[in-house]
């Protein structure tokens, strides 16, 4: 009896600006028989999107190759607790090694589109008149997501191609199956991913993606995730208030999960001595 | 300063009818709304009866693009390509006409809509009809639509319908339209001109009708694509109606532009692109650069420049071909002009206007500058969309960039300066979708225009204007 170790277990918190809160409610709710994860209250939604705008700057102004660099170094970092991912996911160990695998391959991919993105979107615009005029792509700012329910990739396959852009993002994590998405939380943290760039959620998805869908200082809203018809209904019209760019389906053709929250800016400057 | 005599364009050019029908199928059809009115801004003379169309109007043209949309998509683009080329040419060829239309109908000077709205007009046609059997290269499949709603405004009326119009057919979507109630003229030439063109009945069709009319257009389940231009009031309630229906939506909409004069920038080219950025088209311009934002050091010597300047605008007949300033569109838009102008000043912020006379009949409002103008004022904020300039000062670059993106559009912007690498800075810095460096309201149909934030979504123009009417 005596020598069994008893485990240390892992509290399932919040991940908000590089750091791991608990809600600020002082709610949880048990997701497997003995786990429970936060459950974030709209406070703590509208923390994350300040988190996430102060984060937007810094990250939008580092250069593609260093964005890159940090993607692949999450690629890294997550290969590496492939095992842990693997006992979290559960099911058929085959099957979710498979699953952490896809993850990874699927962030090595976007982070080798950081400094290519531009050269397939942007343009350079022959005008009529003496002029230069190039048309590039540009991170929107803040996005919020509403993760899928699955837990790992579905929660890469959103957020890789949001960030590697250069936007921010506040993420609702799948709501049964919240616990993998803060692992990946401490990936992040370990990757040189500034603070404030993923902000994660854990909670009741009715509660979180309303709020983040009406907020003022949210520019992009990916609904993927959305579990019901109403709850999507409801959120594109909230975020038709300040013009959202809304991504509804589970597109995963080529660029669009970028270029959904990319603008295009064009700049003209006159040729001449 | 020089007295000028009058040099009017005649208006004979135009064979203005006494009523106009809508555009349906192919054929000018009777409304079966109550026929509205257009008058000329600049004198009030009634120029012409319009008819108005009822939602089953708007059933009657939707279901005549639906029928015409087989046809029209299944042509090889190279034939497609070739009725746009026709009409390119055709509005080349009565360029002079549609011209002096517009300039009667918007009240714009003829200068502007002969040198600027027409040449672009054209131009937009010929580029998106070289598209047309060249989408496999652009990267947004080949696929189009379907039927595209399409709303425009009134400020420039026929370019707007150049900028909807030439890319959803280049792409083989079908088209209803509606022109702004009070500029539907030249869209109705425009339906003549496709008739000219032999383009199939119902690939155009042109319902007029004020906004009940674009409501059912919108709305109108068999419209696939929606493509609106106008203030960013409409456009959150079309982009709300349109909301969780798949529709696919580009909205162009307001704008509160900075336009940024740095201590460096040469003064007299500063002064020329601070009042073709506001006075440009009477400041009926959604991407006007209607906020200065002047560095402190040299706000004296610039203001100074600008006013003299200001002193030499000729305000009048837009038939004219000396005239600078035209026409207020409508008298609503006169009247929230002087009602914000009046905010202005009682909100603290100097006003000052050259002098001026304005004509006794038709719409007028004289160039007007306000200084002393704060972040928090309602004319630093909201748009006006008229010749009304806001100056604001900043210390620096990065108090600029500060104050130019405090507003929530995000049309455009300008930045005057003789050092490169600080253009590239603020460029990189602005939250705007088009950017002019050391100029302003420079358009092209090669270029890609559209706004950040609640300037709408989506882009016109380029290769980009593909995108909203491709199913991607």
């Amino acid at each position: 009896m005596s020598d069994r170790r008893v485990s240390v277990r892992k509290t399932y918190k919040l991940f908000i600006g590089g750091a791991f809160p608990r809600s600020e409610s002082g709610r949880s709710y048990p997701v497997t028989r003995t786990e429970h994860a936060a459950r974030a209250s709209r406070k703590d939604a509208r923390d994350a999107v300040v988190a996430a705008r102060k984060a937007f700057p810094g990250w939008s102004g580092a250069t593609a190759y260093n964005r890159g660099q940090i993607l692949y170094r999450v690629a890294e970092m997550l290969e590496g607790r492939r095992a842990q991912f693997a006992d979290e996911l559960g099911g058929p160990r085959k099957q979710a090694l498979e699953q952490v695998d896809a993850a990874v391959d699927r962030l090595v991919w976007y982070a080798g589109w950081s400094d290519k993105i531009a050269a397939v979107r942007g343009t350079a615009n022959p005008v009529a008149s003496p002029y230069l005029n190039l048309s590039s792509p540009e991170p929107v700012g803040v996005v919020a997501v509403v993760a899928p329910a699955d837990p790992l990739l579905g929660l890469v396959s959103a957020v890789a191609p949001v960030i590697v852009t250069g936007n921010t993002c506040v993420v609702v994590a799948a709501e049964r199956a919240p616990l993998p998405a803060i692992t990946f939380a401490e990936v992040l943290a370990t990757s040189d991913l500034p603070g404030g760039v993923v902000n994660i959620l854990t909670g009741h998805q009715a509660e979180l993606a309303p709020w983040l869908a009406a907020h003022m200082d949210v520019n992009g809203l990916d609904l993927t995730g959305v579990t019901t018809p109403e709850q999507a209904l409801a959120c594109e019209r909230a975020a038709t208030e300040n013009f959202k760019r809304v991504l509804t389906a589970a597109e995963d053709r080529g660029t669009r999960r970028m270029t959904a929250f990319m603008e295009t800016k064009t700049v003209w400057h006159p040729a001449g001595i | 300063m020089f007295e000028y005599a009058p040099a009017p364009e005649s208006r004979e050019i135009v064979d203005l009818r006494p009523s106009y029908g809508l555009f349906i199928d192919g054929e000018f059809t009777e409304g079966s709304g109550p026929a509205f009115k257009t008058v000329n801004p600049a004198t009030e003379e009634t120029l012409a009866e319009v008819a108005c169309a009822s939602a089953d109007d708007v059933d009657r043209a939707v279901r005549a693009a639906r029928k015409a949309f087989g046809g029209w998509s299944g042509l090889p683009g190279s034939e497609r390509a070739k009725y746009l080329f026709r009409i390119a040419r055709i509005i080349q060829e009565r360029a002079r006409e549609l011209a002096v239309l517009e300039s009667l109908d918007n009240g714009k000077p003829i200068r502007e809509s002969r040198d600027v709205d027409l040449p672009l007009v054209a131009a937009h046609f010929f580029y998106y009809a070289g598209w047309a059997d060249k989408l496999q290269y652009a990267g947004f499949g080949t696929k189009p639509l379907g039927v595209a709603g399409q709303v425009i405004p009134w400020n420039f009326p026929l370019l707007m319908l150049a900028w909807k119009v030439a890319p959803a057919l280049a792409c083989g979507n079908t088209v209803v339209l509606k022109p702004a109630e009070t500029t539907p003229l030249t869209a109705l030439l425009f339906a003549d001109i496709c008739r000219q063109a032999e383009l199939p009945p119902g690939v155009v069709n042109i319902v007029t009708g004020a906004g009940e009319t674009g409501a059912a257009v919108v709305a109108h389940p068999e419209v696939d694509k929606v493509a609106f231009t106008g203030s960013t009031e409409v456009g959150r309630l079309i982009a709300r109606t349109v909301a969780g229906t798949g529709k696919k939506v580009t909205l162009e909409l307001g704008g509160k532009a900075a336009n940024i004069v740095f201590d460096d920038a040469p003064i007299d080219q500063a002064v020329e692109g601070i009042v073709n950025g506001i006075f440009f088209n009477q400041g009926h311009v959604c991407c006007a650069g209607s906020r200065l934002l002047v560095q402190e050091s040299v706000q004296e010597e610039l203001l100074a420049a600008l006013k003299r300047r200001l002193g030499t605008l000729r305000l009048g007949d837009p038939l004219d071909k000396n005239t600078d300033i035209g026409a207020i569109n409508s008298a609503e838009q006169l009247a929230r002009i002087r009602s914000l102008s009046e905010t202005g000043e009682s909100e603290g912020a100097e006003r000052w206007s050259p002098a001026c006379e304005l004509p006794e009949r038709g719409f007028w409002f004289p160039p007007t500058l306000f200084t002393g103008v704060a972040q928090s004022h309602t004319i630093a904020r909201e748009e006006i969309f008229g010749p009304v300039l806001s100056v604001l000062t900043f210390r620096t670059p990065a108090e600029a960039v500060e104050k130019a993106n405090n507003t929530p559009y995000g049309l455009s912007a300008g930045v005057w300066t003789e050092k490169g690498s600080r253009i590239l800075w603020m460029a990189e810095r602005l939250r705007a979708g088009v950017v002019w460096a050391n100029t302003f309201n420079k358009f092209d149909p090669a270029s890609p225009f559209g706004g950040y934030k609640e300037s709408g979504y989506g882009r016109e123009g380029g290769l980009h204007g593909l995108e909203a009417y491709l199913d991607v």
